[in-house]
């Protein structure tokens, strides 16, 4: 990343670990707090790791999320293991769900965590193939005045 | 349009029934608008600051979920108890954390026809 860098952080993220999962994205919004980022920007980024922290988890064997902010932006990069996605248009429309009854027990797999990132964030995109895991970037900017 | 209709957490903790697992000392927060939901994507997707969230789901993601979105405090509806984990990271994060015997709809209900508003259309969280 760029040298203006004032924070970069990388989190492992087990798949199937129901227990730990969410514990990134808890943790990253006491980060975010404490180094005193605009609430409303720490809410939106909350929901938005929090909704890809819970996919890897879901469907991936491992993956990671890395957090980097400079003074402009704020910025995950999700990576994982996991399956792919066929059809990512599928994916990212309200309701679309490939979850198991364990995902659903767990509270999760209404199919709205992709386009629910995706409206928190500034900037999203998403890399994917089958067999090749995931990708995502998640931006936000925090010198945008709304 | 007039103010909305404030309950503390105490008031909806005698309508209800409602036992207190903890935040015991935080029962004056005033709340002015809940949601009830069982799927955490859900919440995620509609929730908004400083709700009051009801919920059966009573593993840690319920807590989880409530800290992510801001959320004022949980009750657990039919008598569901989170785990340890939840009830531990729930007073970590100052989150009052209450159980109602009230199957969902008449937990809601009650605290609707007290004038307790729900949150409303989905929340369009930026600018277009």
């Amino acid at each position: 990343m760029s040298d203006d860098n004032i924070l970069s952080q990388r989190f492992e993220i087990r798949g199937g670990d129901f227990s730990n999962a969410g514990k990134a994205s808890t943790s990253i919004k006491e980060i975010l707090q404490e180094i005193g980022i605009d609430p409303s920007i720490i809410i939106r980024a909350s929901i938005a790791s929090y909704e890809a922290e819970m996919n890897v988890v879901m469907y991936a064997q491992r993956g990671s999320l890395t957090l980097n902010i400079t003074p402009e932006k704020l910025h995950f990069k999700l990576e994982d293991d996991g399956p792919g996605i066929e059809n990512i248009e599928l994916a990212m429309k309200e309701g679309f769900s490939t979850a198991t009854d364990k995902m659903r027990e767990m509270g999760f797999g209404a199919g709205m965590g992709l386009p629910n990132i995706k409206k928190n964030a500034d900037k999203f995109e998403i890399f994917s193939r089958p067999g090749q895991g995931t990708s995502l970037d998640i931006t936000f900017f925090l010198n945008e005045t709304e | 349009m007039s103010a909305p209709t404030r309950m503390t957490l105490k008031e909806i903790q005698e309508l209800l029934q409602a036992e207190v697992i903890t935040g015991d000392d935080r029962l004056d927060e005033e709340i002015t608008a809940a949601g009830g939901s069982d799927l955490m994507s859900d919440v995620l997707a509609f929730g908004k600051p400083g709700i009051l969230l009801l919920t059966g789901l009573s593993n840690s993601q319920s807590v989880r979920t409530a800290n992510i979105i801001d959320a004022k405090a949980i009750i657990y509806v039919r008598g569901k108890k989170p785990d340890q984990e939840g009830i531990e990271l729930a007073r970590a994060k100052n989150i009052p954390l209450l159980s109602t015997q009230f199957m969902m709809y008449t937990a809601c209900g009650l605290l609707f026809s007290h004038g307790l508003k729900g949150i409303g259309a989905p929340p369009v969280r930026k600018s277009p």
